[in-house]
């Protein structure tokens, strides 16, 4: 037998999923390889396997989600697993029975995973904390949402091949998205170029640390750009306070035929979605299909997810605590 | 007098050239074509007059870039009683002014694209001087939401402001500033501190002894001093007038030395008058930010004369006679000064605190810069905006002569020099001194 040691895997250590920062370059690109393998399953007639047979998986939601929730819920059911859905009002959680209450609850119901989103930064760490099972981030704040910059950086990849070399272009309320700051420290982690555009309202300070050129200029930013993944923008912050309203915006930040004729021609649309057509992005661009990946995005959320909760619903319960 | 046929070639000779800009004091002449500036300086025209050329001979008059007005209200829309566009044209013209940047404080405010386009549309058919105008910061000047700074910007809006109020709230200019910076916009903010700023003129003795509510200058320098936090914050440009306290000043000098993207103007009343002006309860004098002491008013006019002042602005604010005929606490603020802010202004060159050319600088390079217009230079291709006049000759302010349509000015039987002989807009003479006197 050959003296070659086995390759260690780098998932072996990964206990919870809370964030990108901090992630190493082969986990990463272990969970795509992984999350790679189940894009063909997903798209087989038959859908199921037993990995996280007998296994529970639980969605707690503090914040009402429809795409996340049901991509999370059906990559469980397709491993196999049991899943409970809870939507819990945020409200309830800062008046009543405390974060940290539920979470002591639900450990003592022996899950083997938690799938949390919360709307405070920093929420879904304070209760990986306190509980057994292993916690996956759908989204703290303004924070990170980790499993959706592993499913752009799949859907990126399974297009151009790699992202080392890529410029990528993050647009849009870069100050108030999970999705931009997890994405932005993925790209980084795999080599690509981040650029990130935004009204300078919705620039956070200090943006640069992260690893990115900042731009107010559209056109200057997609200048030359392989990938232009647009945010979504909240209602609320168009009315006169980050932005004066929805038609500045659509003119200045909007994405058309216009602003997109700066990237390469072969760029690539991507939204986290859901889209408010015409405000952030023009239709005709949203639905191109030689340009838009928008949908495919969709499809690699579940191979993603399926892929991190093979790795950490699949462990041995932890003893308690 | 404006006049319908296209400009041609038009030669004025025999005069001291005065371009601020480039620092060229010099005898010779202008030459212009059609609307434009061909080319300005000493011995100019020493191989002859072109032959196409019309020649204005200024007699040994000055002739210097026309005047940019950055600051007037100008009451239309929506307050027509008080000025028009065309009155205040008029009036403007008679005083070598070639631009004006009007304020938002109309009725309807001027915060939306059809705003500007009124405005643009009544300067056109009026046809006299170039009007701009201000976009509000705010929409209605309600101090609650943004107006659309990057659309209002590409339709025209010069600057943004509250006009005759502030953005109160620093969050709100925080955000404003710093929006405005990707469209490379200025925010213009009247620097008072509303919730300190009560009173109806300023606090100390004065105000004690006629028992008004004193409005003191710490208003105003908390105000700038928020402000250039923000700036600096930001990185927005901020522009700060008007000036009116000596300590102001010297706030804007230490931002200025510290690269901050500021600048800053003043108006003739506070480089003239001091709180003395109120005298027995005179309302012409009542004004925001208010007049201020003799101290105050040597340090703004230092500032103008060293250039930590921009610029000298008139903050026209006409008044009728039911907005200041009332008790003093009672009546409008505001003080009608296109027609006397070049020859109050021109007060300091003659009582010795500023150069000519550094003077006329803040009535031309300065404020054109500030806003961003192609005015106030007489470089080659610039548009033949021009005042001619004599810097010397006394008159008598009289504000019931006044041309606009309000006379609130408290400067009746002030003695000035510097008289305008004719002001030219886009090679169009729009003033000449004999149209005046005949009139």
């Amino acid at each position: 037998m050959s003296a070659t040691p086995a390759p260690t895997d780098p998932l072996a250590s990964l206990r919870d999923l809370l964030a990108i920062a901090g992630m190493a370059p082969e986990q990463a690109i272990a969970l795509l390889d992984k999350a790679d393998g189940y894009v063909e399953h997903s798209r087989a007639a038959d859908k199921k396997t037993d990995r996280l047979a007998g296994r529970t998986v639980v969605n707690l939601f503090f914040e009402s989600s429809t795409r996340t929730r049901t991509s999370f819920e059906l990559a469980a059911q397709r491993l196999g697993a049991d899943v409970i859905n809870m939507e819990v009002a945020w409200s309830s959680i800062k008046k009543g029975e405390t974060l940290i209450d539920t979470a002591m609850t639900l450990n003592a119901m022996h899950p083997d995973a938690l799938v949390v989103r919360a709307p405070d930064s920093g929420a879904v760490k304070l209760l990986a904390d306190k509980v057994n099972c292993a916690v996956l981030n759908g989204g703290d704040g303004a924070h990170e949402h980790p499993t959706q910059a592993l499913l752009d950086a799949l859907t990126i990849r399974r297009r151009k091949g790699e992202l080392r070399g890529l410029r990528v272009a993050i647009c849009g309320d870069i100050a108030h998205s999970r999705v931009a700051r997890s994405n932005i420290h993925l790209l980084n982690i795999l080599g690509a170029e981040v650029r990130v555009i935004a009204p300078p309202t919705l620039l956070p300070p200090g943006i640069e640390t992260l690893g990115v050129e900042a731009f107010t200029d559209m056109r200057a930013g997609l200048q030359g750009c392989d990938i232009v993944m647009m945010l979504r923008l909240q209602m609320e912050r168009m009315q006169g306070h980050y932005v004066p309203s929805i038609r500045e915006y659509f003119r200045f930040y909007g994405l058309d035929h216009a602003k997109l004729a700066s990237a390469k021609p072969d760029a690539l649309i991507m939204h986290p979605g859901p889209m408010n057509r015409g405000v952030e992005i023009d239709t005709v661009v949203a639905d191109d299909i030689d340009r838009s990946v928008i949908r495919e995005q969709v499809e690699m959320g579940v191979a993603v997810r399926m892929a991190v909760l093979e790795v950490l619903a699949g462990r041995a319960p932890e003893a308690p605590a | 007098m404006s006049v319908d046929v296209e400009p041609g070639t038009v030669a004025y000779t025999n005069a001291r050239v005065l371009d601020p800009a480039r620092g060229l004091d010099a005898y010779g002449g202008v030459l212009t074509r059609g609307g434009t500036i061909v080319d300005a300086g000493a011995n100019l025209f020493a191989g002859g007059v072109p032959d196409d050329a019309t020649v204005v001979d200024c007699g040994g008059a000055c002739i210097a870039p026309g005047f940019v007005d950055m600051q007037a209200l100008l009451g239309e829309p929506g307050h027509e009683h008080k000025e028009t566009i065309h009155s205040a044209g008029v009036a403007a013209a008679s005083a070598g002014i070639t631009s004006i940047a009007c304020l938002p404080n109309t009725d309807p405010v001027i915060d939306d694209e059809a705003g500007l386009e009124f405005v643009a549309r009544r300067a056109r058919e009026t046809k006299l001087v170039k009007v701009y105008a201000h976009g509000a910061v705010t929409r209605g000047c309600a101090g609650g939401e943004m107006t659309e700074i990057g659309l209002l910007s590409a339709a025209g809006a010069v600057g943004f402001t509250e006009g005759v109020t502030q953005v109160r709230d620093a969050g709100l200019l925080r955000r404003a500033l710093s929006y405005a910076t990707a469209f490379g916009a200025v925010i213009c903010q009247r620097p008072e501190e509303p919730a300190i700023a009560s009173g109806s003129m300023n606090s100390g003795a004065l105000a004690t002894r006629l028992g008004l509510k004193g409005r003191s200058r710490h208003a105003e320098l908390m105000m700038i001093e928020r402000d250039l936090r923000l700036a600096e914050m930001t990185g927005g440009r901020l522009h700060i007038g008007p000036v009116t306290a000596g300590e102001s000043v010297e706030l804007i000098r230490r931002a200025k030395a510290r690269r901050l993207r500021v600048t800053a103007a003043t108006a003739p009343p506070y480089l003239v008058l001091t709180e003395d002006a109120v005298g027995d309860y005179r309302t012409f004098a009542k004004v925001s930010p208010p007049l201020r002491t003799e101290a105050d008013r040597r340090a703004v006019a230092a500032g103008v004369a060293d250039g930590t002042i921009d610029a000298v602005a008139s903050d026209h604010n006409p008044q009728d006679q039911d907005s200041k005929r009332l008790p003093f606490e009672a009546a409008d603020e505001g003080i009608a000064g296109l027609e006397t802010l070049f020859a109050l202004t021109l007060g300091l060159v003659h009582d010795g605190t500023g150069g000519l050319l550094d003077v006329l600088h803040r009535l031309t390079a300065g404020p054109a810069d500030i806003l961003g217009l192609d005015a106030g230079r007489l470089t080659p291709g610039a548009p033949a905006d021009l005042t001619v006049f004599d810097p010397d000759a006394p008159w008598v302010i009289d504000p019931d002569s006044f041309i606009g349509k309000c006379k609130n000015a408290p400067f009746e039987n002030h003695t000035v020099r510097g008289t305008v002989l004719r002001t030219v807009v886009d090679g169009r003479p729009i003033h000449t001194a004999a149209a005046r006197d005949a009139a």
